[in-house]
Order: C-alpha cells, then sequence, then structure tokens
C-alpha cells in the first residue's frame, strides 16, 4: 500500500514548494503594510500566462519567463501605487477589500487578454523522468525546488546583508521609527509589492509545466498560498514557505492514500485544526517585549 | 535653529497642541515639561514629520517644514528619539544602529560614527549581536539616543528619555545629553514628565499645559517659580 509513497512525496515537495512561494509573497506583504493582499494568486497566474503568452510571440523560453517575472513585479509595484497608496492611512481591512477587487480585475483582464483556455508552458529540461529511490521524478520537479531554494537563499541575503532588507525589516516591526531614521515606509510597500509579484510570478511559471495555467488558477493557488502562510505562522517568511512543504506533502498523501477527490480539502481541513490548536503557526512564536 | 510660531495640532477631534510657539537656539538645551496629555509628545511628533500641524509654522535652519515627510526632516540635520524608543526589536543592536545611519549611504563615515556610538556606550558594543528587544530598558534608551546619533543631527529631539528607567540610569541619560551638547555642540529639546531632572540639564524650559504654553523662562527661574514649584516639583520637595 506505501509503494506510492517516494513518489506522492515528490509531487507534495514540488507542489508544496510553490505553495510556499506563494505563501512569501503574502508574507513580504504583510510585514511591511500589514495587509493581506488576495491578488497574490493573480501574481501566480500572471507569471504562468505571460510566459505563454510572450513564449507564443516568439521569444526563447527563458526569456519569456524572466519577462513575464518582471512584467508581474511591475504590476505588483504599480498596484501598491495605484489601488493602496491613494488610502494609506485607512484601516488595513478596506486595502484587503481592495486587494480582492484588484484580483477580479486582473482575472478579468486576463480572460480577456489571453482567454479561457489551459494553457501549458513547455518543461525547462524536458519530460524524460529520473527514477530514483522508487519514484520517477519530473525534471520540472527538481527545476521548482531548485528555483525555490534559490530564491528562498537570495530573499535570506537580502534581509541579512543589504540596507534595504533590514529598512524592511525595520519598517516591519516599528513603522514610526522607521519613518524617524529616514526610510520611507512607502516606498517599501511598494518595494514588498514589486518583490512579491516577483515572487508569486516565479512560482507560477515554474509550476506552469506540470499543473498547466489558465486565466483562473490564481484564486486555487492564492488560497493555498494563504493557507501556507498561516501554517508557517503570519508574517515568518520562511515560516511559510516550510509551511507550503507541509501543505504540500500533506496534500500529496491525502489524495494518494484516501481519495485524490478530496485533494484541495486537506489543506483547508489541515488548516483549521491548526488555527484551533496552534493559531500563532506551526513555526509562528510569541513576541517579547521588554519595556 | 529651530522656530515654532502658532502651532495647533489635531488629534483626531482633540485640539492637542493650541497656538504653540517656541524657539530653541543653535547648542541649547531646551526643556519642555508638563504632565501627562499637555501635548509635549504630540508636539515632537509635528516637528519631526510623524505628525501634521493644522496651522502654524515650523521653521528648522531658515527652512519651512511643518509639511515635509519625516524622512526628509532627518535628511537636514533633525533626528527624533522617539517616547518607548522605539527600537527596531527583532533585529541585532548593530543593525539598529546601521539603520540609524539609512540616510548616509558612505561606508567609511558610518563605520567611524559606529565606533564613537561604541565609545559613548560600551554597553551596546557588548550587545551589539543580541536583539534589540532583549536589551533592559536603559540599554533601548542608549540604543535609540545612539541609532538617532547615527544620522549626524544638528538638533535631536529626545521625548521622555528616563521614563520607566531606574534614577541612577536616568542620571547617566541626562549626563550623556549634557556631554554630547559640549563636545558637539548638538541642539536638544528635551521633553520630560520629571521636571526637575530635565531643568537641571536645560538651559531654559517651556511650561505646556492642555496644549499651551504656561510659562517660560530660564531653568534657574522655572525651578524657582512658584507654580511650577507647585505643580511639577511637589514630589521632590518632601523628599
Amino acid at each position: 500500500m506505501f509503494a506510492g509513497a517516494p513518489q506522492y512525496l515528490v509531487s507534495g515537495l514540488t507542489q508544496g514548494a510553490a505553495y510556499g512561494l506563494i505563501g512569501l509573497g503574502f508574507t513580504m506583504i504583510f510585514n511591511t503594510t500589514g495587509i493581506i493582499n488576495f491578488a497574490q494568486g493573480e501574481f501566480v497566474m500572471l507569471g504562468g500566462m505571460l510566459s505563454v503568452c510572450l513564449l507564443g510571440a516568439g521569444l526563447p523560453l527563458p526569456l519569456a519567463i524572466v519577462l513575464a517575472c518582471l512584467a508581474t513585479a511591475a504590476i505588483g509595484g504599480l498596484m501598491e501605487r495605484l489601488a493602496i497608496r491613494p488610502i494609506a492611512g485607512a484601516p488595513a481591512v478596506n486595502a484587503v477589500i481592495i486587494t480582492i477587487g484588484v484580483s477580479i480585475l486582473l482575472r478579468g483582464g486576463a480572460m480577456l487578454a489571453f482567454g479561457k483556455d489551459t494553457h501549458a508552458l513547455p518543461a525547462f529540461s524536458g519530460t524524460a523522468p529520473i527514477l530514483a529511490l522508487g519514484a520517477a521524478i519530473q525534471p520540472q520537479s527538481l527545476w521548482v525546488l531548485a528555483v525555490t531554494l534559490a530564491l528562498l537563499a537570495a530573499l535570506k541575503l537580502f534581509f541579512t546583508a543589504t540596507i534595504q532588507g533590514k529598512a524592511m525589516l525595520a519598517c516591519s516591526c516599528q513603522k514610526k521609527a522607521a519613518s524617524l531614521v529616514g526610510i520611507s515606509v512607502a516606498r517599501m510597500a511598494l518595494l514588498s509589492f514589486a518583490i512579491s509579484g516577483l515572487i508569486g510570478a516565479t512560482a507560477g511559471a515554474i509550476l506552469a509545466p506540470i499543473t498547466m495555467t489558465a486565466y483562473d488558477v490564481g484564486m486555487m493557488l492564492g488560497l493555498k498560498g494563504f493557507a501556507a502562510c498561516i501554517l508557517g505562522g503570519l508574517g515568518n517568511p520562511f515560516g511559510a514557505a516550510a509551511g507550503g512543504l507541509v501543505l504540500g506533502v500533506l496534500e500529496s498523501f491525502g489524495a494518494g492514500f484516501i481519495a485524490s477527490g478530496y485533494k484541495d480539502a486537506f489543506a483547508f481541513v489541515v488548516l483549521l485544526l491548526l488555527l484551533f490548536v496552534k493559531p500563532s503557526g506551526l513555526f509562528g512564536k510569541a513576541g517579547v517585549e521588554r519595556v | 535653529m529651530l522656530t515654532l510660531r502658532n502651532v495647533d495640532i489635531h488629534y483626531g477631534r482633540v485640539h492637542a497642541v493650541r497656538r504653540v510657539s517656541l524657539h530653541v537656539a543653535p547648542g541649547e538645551i531646551v526643556a519642555l515639561i508638563g504632565a501627562n496629555g499637555a501635548g509635549k509628545t504630540t508636539l515632537l511628533s509635528a516637528i519631526s514629520g510623524v505628525e501634521r500641524v493644522s496651522g502654524g509654522e515650523i521653521e528648522f535652519d531658515g527652512k519651512r517644514i511643518e509639511a515635509e515627510k519625516p524622512e526628509r526632516i532627518v535628511r537636514l540635520g533633525l533626528s527624533h528619539v522617539p517616547e518607548r524608543r522605539l527600537v527596531f526589536g527583532p533585529l541585532s543592536v548593530a543593525d539598529n544602529l546601521l539603520l540609524g545611519a539609512y540616510t548616509k549611504f558612505r561606508r567609511r563615515e558610518v563605520a567611524a560614527d559606529l565606533d564613537e556610538i561604541y565609545a559613548m556606550f560600551p554597553v551596546l558594543r557588548e550587545r551589539r549581536d543580541q536583539q534589540a528587544a532583549a536589551l533592559s530598558g536603559g540599554e533601548q534608551q542608549m540604543l535609540a539616543i545612539g541609532r538617532a546619533l547615527m544620522a549626524r543631527p544638528r538638533c535631536l529631539l529626545l521625548d521622555e528619555p528616563g521614563m520607566g528607567l531606574a534614577p541612577q540610569v536616568c542620571k547617566e541619560i541626562f549626563r550623556h545629553v549634557s556631554t554630547l551638547r559640549r563636545d558637539k555642540g548638538l541642539t536638544v529639546l528635551l521633553v520630560e514628565q520629571n521636571a526637575k531632572s530635565a531643568l537641571a540639564v536645560a538651559d531654559r524650559g517651556y511650561v505646556l499645559e492642555t496644549g499651551r504654553v504656561l510659562l517660560s523662562g530660564t531653568s534657574e527661574e522655572l525651578l524657582a517659580n512658584h507654580d511650577v514649584r507647585r505643580a511639577y516639583l511637589g514630589r521632590e520637595k518632601d523628599n
């Protein structure tokens, strides 16, 4: 009965890495602005769909993907500038509702621009599976894991070794003091939306050869990413990535051993249970403050 | 160096500061004293740009700054050490100080300034790799002051540096304020509830009550003033 386990693990980790990246995008924006960005899933969709579109326009695959990710980063930045900043000072819930509006706009726009068809991006390096440890590993799975690790490493470097990264952390823990040392909180918010766009689009592009993409994939992927970041403890970027992996593996095992029809339900059942038992998330910790 | 003319500030529907005028000359230490809720903190926040004025003018070095953003005002040479210190808790002590120099990207200058802060507050050097949240209250106050100094201000706004600190630690902080003025010619506008220790270090003072300037004068005059003694120094007199 457990013969399929290695296979489920591999596909779970692959899917989970993408969830983790999406969750990471949520966390970036939440930390700097206190907003849950429900258009995060649409960034993922744009990464996949724009890549497909640019590839169709005759660009080589790597260039198409890079451009798609940069374009989505720009869209993220524009979203902050045009939709979020004008209501600066309003309660966070207003901004959250605006992000829902933006997600509907982006989804509708994508439907008009790209149509309702489902598209697949070609795998980056062939589809001949690699047999290892009783599982057939798609080369694309390795791409997903490698790109996820590379992005995590880059973010770690950004937060620990650059002044802008530290300034972003400063914004997330103490906005008033951040502006008093000369950090533009508005610019950091813009930067966090752009980075989230970049991360989300990357997840969308690397996942597209495996799960395919269409104008409406953002909704479910966004929810799974949100689940991942709650699972990892909202506000903890690397927790979100780990939460994504846990979620992906749970989902894959649930679908494999119990019933594939409930695949999507597992994620949310686990999320609800966790919220009852440990609301701060698997990797969340209570804050320490001394006065 | 710093001049306020008829400044009004509304805090929601509360008229927190009413037509306050005051000035601070270069190299002066000026204390702003008054009870809780007198509008002292609101006034400092308006000077550093965190709070908006609803009327009046704020002038720093001959430039009107009441409509400027905080990040711009820091660059003009006016730094604000906020009430309750507001250190970046999850970040290390060294990163807190480094972020203080966010407006100064020239690396060598920053390293030299960092050394100077460590020389002034040796305990920060010992703890530079620890999280700022793990420091004691007095150490956090030193860190907040050090962070503000990293921007190389010519004028420092200090909000309740002695709040919640043991008298001995509080004294040490005030001693540093005097030293900074003596050695660097730093201009300081100091807010304190503890009128006695504030006036001991300041040249002049303003007494704020429910958003208005009630009295002003040299520290000696205020310390000798009957109303000030009764309202703000009563407890100390008993000791």
